[in-house]
């Protein structure tokens, strides 16, 4: 089990806890990786907007990239996950687009074959660690916690592109969740957006829809949130308790990354799941669990 | 097979709120639709179950309506497959818009919408006609590369599905939407339009293309592909390239685009600074959150080193000449 990690922007700016949970989570699981250290950023779907194929030429250099390594692509961010992987099916499925996409990296001697594969550490654990292997690893069961799954958009939809959970009805986060002995809370903000993209344009509509659904997940009983997005871990968690003035209600929901959640079910420790990160605390949720074995 | 239907009524003129119904029924055949079996418990078990419906065939847009959870044409979508997925089915009426009864939703505000957009052509005036050589008139004709450009959009139905999953309109009522705004797309790329420019001034004003936070959920549900949002992206682009940049959702794309040509990564020390200067107001007001995430190790440095390879970047952009 060995992959090119392609970290994403977040984890190595405004999430540098997702990074370094995700590294220590591998180790324990036995999922080799092997840094994309001069990888570009994704594009977010932002520079698609102003330029398709720039965008899609720099997805295609990191792709490139792995081939030459012989290995597939292991994301950390939602968002960096559905950009690549659109642009990915694009690039291997479209060879006119390829060709064009090609002739552009041409000059550096860049070539993409159309042979890599992307996947998200979520289908990586779901898929290639197992759950069964998961569910033995756990040292601190999370018995007792009553977790809100939160998918966000791109790591869904466009399902042609991604095609791994039911765009409508997910069941992987779910399934980790309940692997990992916690209890999972069903509320329909599961698979809606955070509103991250309009953070900085239009703040009132991103904290409705970020506020909102953290607000619906407390209202379902949800100790914490759990996402395999930073993008949408900024909204929930930086952005809180703004949501938290414009909704005129408290939320107090702490707000884990994937990964966070599963090291901590693995015995991690605060220190190394960078829990002292996060904008809103997670001791409540803390408390909830069993002393650490 | 033996399927049971959760269906939401309400009658305005009786019930106080909504509420499920259910109905048990013997579906014939495997290849039967839910609108089938709508017209089925509507004269068999309940005559006053209420709906839209016309074309049975995904073609008139009378039907959408939310099925175990997400919008779809009644009328395209087999009772078996959901049976198969879900084990039930439960039908409920269009988010977003108000219930008229049952299943039937008031369509006004979304037609109004679309005639916001002007959804007609003004044509130039020398696009109108043309005279061929030997002085007769003739239609303009559209070559087919340029209409593949805008062909999906053309395939919409009007149907209301985009609406109701829509997330931005969850939260602001008064935006534009994906119908209307894909619409707006179709005229804007029609190489005859005579007010192209007009109408993307009219379109990055308040509740138009800026709104659209990009989740996906209208390319998701669209019966006919017209994948709303790639429209709206589209006239996002055509905005920029029209010189409409004083909008923030113009200066997001532009300022995060400068600092990957830069650096290779976006720089979140950088971004919400680039999308606030130099107005010293908006700077001061995004500060303190700054502060706070500057406190928990959230804050970057400013000064990020490019990553390696970044010449094979900047040419890339040099290539593609975008936003100098």
């Amino acid at each position: 089990m060995k992959y090119a990690l392609f970290t994403g922007c977040a984890a190595k700016g405004a999430c540098p806890e997702l990074y370094q949970s995700a590294v220590k989570v591998a180790q324990i699981l036995g999922i080799e990786l092997e840094e994309l250290k001069s990888a570009a950023c994704c594009g977010a779907g932002v520079m698609k907007e102003g330029d398709p194929d720039l965008s899609l030429a720099i997805n295609a250099r990191t792709f490139a990239q792995a081939e030459e390594k012989g290995l597939p692509v292991m994301t950390i961010c939602g968002t960096c996950q559905g950009v690549l992987s659109s642009a990915n099916k694009n690039l291997k499925e479209d060879v006119p687009t390829r060709e064009r996409i090609n002739a552009m990296l041409a000059p550096d001697g860049i070539a993409y074959r159309g042979t890599t594969e992307v996947k998200h550490l979520l289908w990586v654990l779901i898929q290639d660690v197992g759950l069964d292997k998961l569910r033995h690893a756990v040292k601190r069961s999370l018995a007792g916690l009553r977790v809100a799954p939160f998918y966000g958009c791109y790591i869904l939809r466009p399902s042609k592109d991604l095609g791994f959970d039911d765009p409508n009805d997910p069941t992987s986060l779910e399934k980790l969740i309940t692997a990992l002995g916690g209890e999972r809370i069903d509320y329909s903000g599961r698979i809606k957006c955070c509103g991250f993209p309009l953070i900085l344009e239009k703040e009132s509509m991103a904290l409705a829809m970020g506020g909102g659904n953290t607000a619906e997940a407390k209202r379902e009983g949800a100790d914490c949130m759990v996402t395999p997005c930073p993008l949408c871990h900024m909204s929930l968690d930086i952005y809180q308790e703004r949501a938290e003035r414009q909704l005129g209600e408290r939320l107090d929901m702490p707000i884990f990354h994937l990964p966070q959640l599963v090291g901590l079910a693995l015995g991690l420790s605060e220190k190394d799941l960078g829990l002292s990160h996060h904008l809103v605390s997670v001791d409540a949720a803390l408390r909830k669990l069993g002393p650490q074995t | 097979m033996r399927a049971t239907f959760a269906i939401q009524k309400f009658n305005p003129e009786i019930d106080a709120r909504p509420h499920l119904e259910e109905y048990r029924l013997d579906v014939a055949w495997r290849g039967n639709t839910v609108l089938d079996a709508l017209f089925q418990i509507k004269h068999q078990l309940d005559g006053s179950l209420t709906f839209r419906a016309s074309c049975r065939s995904a073609i008139c847009g009378s039907c959408p309506m939310v099925i175990n959870g997400r919008e779809r044409l009644a009328c395209q979508t087999l009772i078996a497959d959901e049976i198969d997925r879900s084990g039930r089915i439960e039908v409920k009426p269009l988010r977003q818009l108000r219930v008229v009864k049952d299943l039937v939703v008031e369509m006004d505000p979304f037609w109004s919408k679309v005639n916001a957009i002007t959804p007609w052509l003004t044509p130039k005036r020398e696009a109108a006609f043309v005279r061929h050589a030997r002085g007769e008139i003739g239609e303009v004709m559209i070559p087919q590369n340029v209409h593949q450009t805008f062909y999906n959009v053309d395939a919409c139905i009007l149907c209301g599905a985009c609406v109701s999953a829509c997330n931005s309109l969850d939260v602001s009522p008064g935006f534009l939407g994906p119908a209307a705004l894909a619409k707006a797309y179709r005229f804007v790329a029609d190489p005859r339009e005579g007010e192209r420019r007009e109408r993307l001034e009219r379109l990055t004003r308040e509740d138009g293309i800026w709104d659209c936070v990009r989740c996906n959920f209208c390319v998701e549900v669209c019966p006919k592909d017209v994948q709303p949002m790639e429209a709206i992206i589209r006239l996002r682009r055509e905005a920029i390239r029209e010189g409409l940049t004083d909008h923030p959702g113009a200066t997001h794309i532009t300022a995060f685009m400068d600092i990957v040509r830069r650096e290779g990564r976006l720089n979140e020390a950088r971004m919400p600074l680039a999308m606030v200067w130099p107005n010293l107001f908006r700077m001061l007001k995004i500060l303190p959150l700054g502060l706070k995430m500057f406190v928990k190790g959230k804050v970057p440095s400013f000064f990020q080193r490019p990553i390696k390879g970044i010449r094979e970047i900047r040419r890339l952009f040099r290539l593609r000449e975008t936003f100098k």
